[in-house]
Parts: C-alpha cells; sequence; structure tokens
C-alpha cells in the first residue's frame, strides 16, 4: 500500500472543475426537454389519444427497456449511417438527446402517476368553471401533480448528472473523459477517480439542499 | 345583476351500469327562481345537478338554457363547455382549487374562462371576499380555511361567474355543524339577488325560507312539487309524506 498524493489531487481539483460546466449543461438541457417531453406524454396517457397512445407506450417501453449506453450508442454510431442528412452526430448532442429520451420515458411515468393522484374534485371544480382541457390541465392539475412529482422527478436529475459521464464513451472530453486522461498521464488512477468521485458527490448534494427548498415552495399551498 | 335567461330540462334519463338514477326528469325553472330539491339518500338528486353541468353526462333528454340547447346524443365539447359556462356549481366537499388563494380561486375562471384583466377580476373578487366575510382570508390557500370559510369561497367563486344558474350540491353535508349556519346566511343573501338557484339540500328550513318550489325526488323520479307550504304542509303523495315523516323525527 502506498500514501495518497495529495498534492496531486489538490492540483487536479481545479483542472476537473473547469469541466464542470459541461457536464451541467448536458444535464440541464436534458433535463429541460425530457420534462417537456415527459408532461406532453403523461398527459397523452392520462387521456390515451387513440393511435398516440400505441406510440407513446412503445416509446416508454423501448426507452425504459433498453440500457442508456446502447441507447447513446445507437444515436452517436447508428444514426449517422441511416440518416443521410446527418454525416456526423457530435458526442454532446448525442449525449442530449439519449439522456432526454431515456429519462422522459421514466419521468412520464411518474408524472402519470402523480396527475392520476390529483384528487378527482379539482377535476370537477375546473370542468365547472368552464375551463377548457388545457387551462384545467395547466392550470390546476399540472401544478398539483409537479408537487407529488418533484421529489421523484429531481431523482431522475441526479441520475441524468450521473448519466452524463457516458458521454465519455462517445469521445467527449467531459468530467469523466477528462479525468481518465489525467490519470492516464499521471498512472494516479485512486487520485484521479477519487477527486471526481467527489466532485460529483458535492453536485448532487448541493441538488438535494435545492430540493429541500424546491419541495417547500411547493408545499406552501398546504401547509396550514 | 344582469338579466338571465331560464332553464328547461326535457326528459333527462341517467344511468350507471344498470342502475337508473334519473328517470326522465323534466323540470322549467324560471329565471331568478330558487328551486330546492328533497328526497332520500341515493335518489339522483345530486345526479341530476351533475347531468345539469355534463359533470355526469347524461344518456338522453335535452337541457336548455336561453338560445342555447344541449344533447347528448350530439353535444359536441364546445357545447358542454358552453353550458358549462351558463352555470356554476358548488360541490359538498367545497372543491376548491388546492393549489390556489381564496382570492385567485374567485379570480382563476373570470381571467381564464370570461377572459378579465388581472386587476378587473381581482376588483371584483375582493368586492366578493368582502360580501362572503372573507376579505382577511384572500391570501390564505384552501388547507388554511375552515370548512365554513372553504364553502363560503367556493360560494364565492360560483357568485363571480354570474351564471344563469347557480347548482348547490348538499353544500352544508360535509360541513361541522358549527360552520352550517354561516354558509346557510350567504346562501340566503344570494337568494335575496334574484338569482336562479337550484339546490339539493337536507336543510328543511333552510328550503322553507328561501324556496320558491320545492321538489320531491325519489327513485330517480320528481314524485311532486309545489310551494314551500303545500309540499312541506299538505304532501300529497304517500312517498314525500313519509319522507317528511322520518326527516321530522331526526330533527333535521
Amino acid at each position: 500500500m502506498r500514501a495518497l498524493d495529495f498534492a496531486y489531487m489538490w492540483d487536479l481539483v481545479p483542472v476537473l472543475l473547469g469541466y464542470v460546466p459541461l457536464t451541467l449543461f448536458m444535464a440541464l438541457v436534458g433535463m429541460f426537454f425530457a420534462l417537456i417531453l415527459a408532461s406532453v406524454m403523461a398527459v397523452e396517457r392520462v387521456f390515451r389519444v387513440p393511435v398516440l397512445d400505441v406510440f407513446v407506450r412503445l416509446f416508454i417501453s423501448f426507452f425504459r427497456g433498453t440500457p442508456l449506453l446502447v441507447q447513446l450508442f445507437l444515436f452517436y454510431f447508428g444514426l449517422p449511417q441511416v440518416l443521410a442528412f446527418l454525416t456526423t452526430i457530435d458526442g454532446v448532442t448525442a449525449t442530449i438527446m439519449g439522456l432526454t429520451l431515456h429519462f422522459s420515458a421514466y419521468m412520464a411515468e411518474s408524472i402519470r402517476a402523480a396527475i392520476l393522484g390529483v384528487d378527482r374534485s379539482q377535476w370537477e371544480a375546473a370542468q365547472a368553471v368552464g375551463m377548457t382541457q388545457t387551462q384545467m390541465m395547466l392550470q390546476i392539475i399540472l401544478p398539483q401533480a409537479a408537487r407529488v412529482a418533484a421529489p421523484t422527478l429531481v431523482n431522475y436529475f441526479i441520475d441524468m448528472i450521473k448519466g452524463t459521464s457516458l458521454a465519455f464513451t462517445l469521445g467527449v472530453t467531459e468530467l469523466m473523459g477528462a479525468t481518465q486522461k489525467e490519470a492516464a498521464g499521471s498512472f494516479l488512477y485512486f487520485e484521479a477517480f477519487l477527486v471526481v468521485a467527489a466532485i460529483y458527490w458535492i453536485m448532487v448534494e448541493a441538488l438535494s439542499f435545492a430540493q429541500r427548498h424546491l419541495e417547500t415552495y411547493l408545499n406552501k399551498a398546504y401547509a396550514r | 345583476m344582469t338579466s338571465h335567461a331560464g332553464i328547461s330540462i326535457n326528459g333527462l334519463n341517467k344511468s350507471f351500469g344498470e342502475t337508473s338514477v334519473l328517470k326522465d326528469i323534466s323540470l322549467d325553472i324560471a329565471p331568478g327562481e330558487r328551486v330546492v330539491v328533497i328526497g332520500p339518500s341515493g335518489t339522483g338528486k345530486s345526479t341530476l345537478l351533475r347531468c345539469l353541468n355534463y359533470l355526469d353526462r347524461p344518456d338522453s333528454g335535452t337541457i336548455r338554457v336561453g338560445d342555447l340547447t344541449v344533447n347528448p346524443a350530439k353535444a359536441s365539447r364546445s357545447d358542454i363547455l358552453a353550458l358549462r359556462r351558463r352555470t356554476s356549481f358548488v360541490f359538498q366537499n367545497y372543491a376548491l382549487f388546492a393549489n390556489k388563494t381564496a382570492r385567485q380561486n374567485i379570480t382563476q375562471a373570470l381571467i381564464t374562462v370570461k377572459g378579465q384583466s388581472k386587476a378587473d377580476a381581482q376588483a371584483r373578487a375582493d368586492e366578493i371576499l368582502r360580501e362572503t366575510g372573507l376579505a382577511d382570508k384572500a391570501d390564505s390557500y384552501p388547507a388554511a380555511l375552515s370548512g365554513g370559510q372553504q364553502q363560503r369561497v367556493g360560494i364565492g367563486r360560483a357568485m363571480a361567474l354570474d351564471a344563469d344558474l347557480m347548482l348547490f350540491d348538499e353544500p352544508t353535508s360535509a360541513l361541522d355543524p358549527e360552520w352550517v349556519g354561516e354558509v346557510l346566511d350567504l346562501m340566503r343573501r344570494v337568494a335575496e339577488k334574484r338569482q336562479t338557484m337550484l339546490i339539493v339540500t337536507h336543510e328543511m328550513q333552510f328550503a322553507r325560507e328561501i324556496a320558491d318550489r320545492i321538489i320531491f325526488m325519489s327513485d330517480g323520479q320528481i314524485v311532486e312539487q309545489g310551494t314551500p307550504e303545500k309540499l312541506l304542509e299538505t304532501p300529497e303523495d304517500p312517498r314525500t309524506q313519509a319522507f317528511l315523516r322520518r326527516v321530522a323525527k331526526t330533527g333535521s
């Protein structure tokens, strides 16, 4: 057993922190589109729009049923071979696409469950005052479902942040890829990956802190 | 109060599975008339109200409000929306929007459905909150209000819509006894404005006070109807007589 090279670790921190913005960028953009896509699919699943429902169910089944890594390879290596206009697709785009589609499938199911959990009286009251279905969903049902779904959705976001590390397999030099390169140069694998693990961990902890504030905000209407 | 249309219900039927809940109900309500529906539990009183704004879609029969006629055989989504926009509904369980404050519960439909400006809607909401004695609760969420306060907001929300017909589905049945009085008081004030009202209630004294006409329903049918004096004091049908005897005994 050898001693840890703390000086090396210390010097590595600022180098790796430089890649945090790219990681957060992929996760945030992915989360943004995944939330929209998941909400649309969840509402569709609740109303079971004919024909569309078959496609949405197939979509959810596929993206939940196959590994994220397989999906990323499919987009990055596979798509340019079948779609003529896509001569290449860059790794960041492929990662964001993969994260969006993969996590939207999971999130759609959570949001659907949350929508169905909104009390019947809320739907009826919205109908009784003459709201259209769109108004009812946007103003009454989805905001209430958001409160129920929030903890689960934040969990998926945490998963998504960690999932960005797979971009490394598409040749993107993001946090994980950069660590790999640094370690390969110094041969101090343990130190390098320990530092990157700490960086991921701290990001997730910061998010958990934000989650508590989000939940307080979403619960403000329900405090007695 | 602006002039309101009368309501005409013709041959309304509704079944849930094998059970026929409404059997050929026909009823005309004049503008400004206050009609109370009484009868044993499970005789379709609530279903009648819920069919009138299509929270439950009738199987057959027409509902006419002014120049709008809605027939379940061919009612489109926009017909149903139009019908709902000419009626308002007060729920037994209040059904306030849980994510909205008392004021927002009232402004919500004024803004999204009636297209009023936020300022106009808020002014109207504050007026109604004063009228319902809840001015100091404007920014409270339903979870922080008592049952009586929630139901007053529920009535305020319905008042704001200025509907041709206000429907009340047992508005005091879910309330603790201590809150019943304040809700009935508010309904009395609504009635004094000659708002057209159709009320399902078990509050007989209240019905006698405010109703122009009382309808007795049993087994999905209108058994008999008349002025409060006539129906409550000299009922003709044995089923009405039996019901009133039962109610008198339990003292409600």
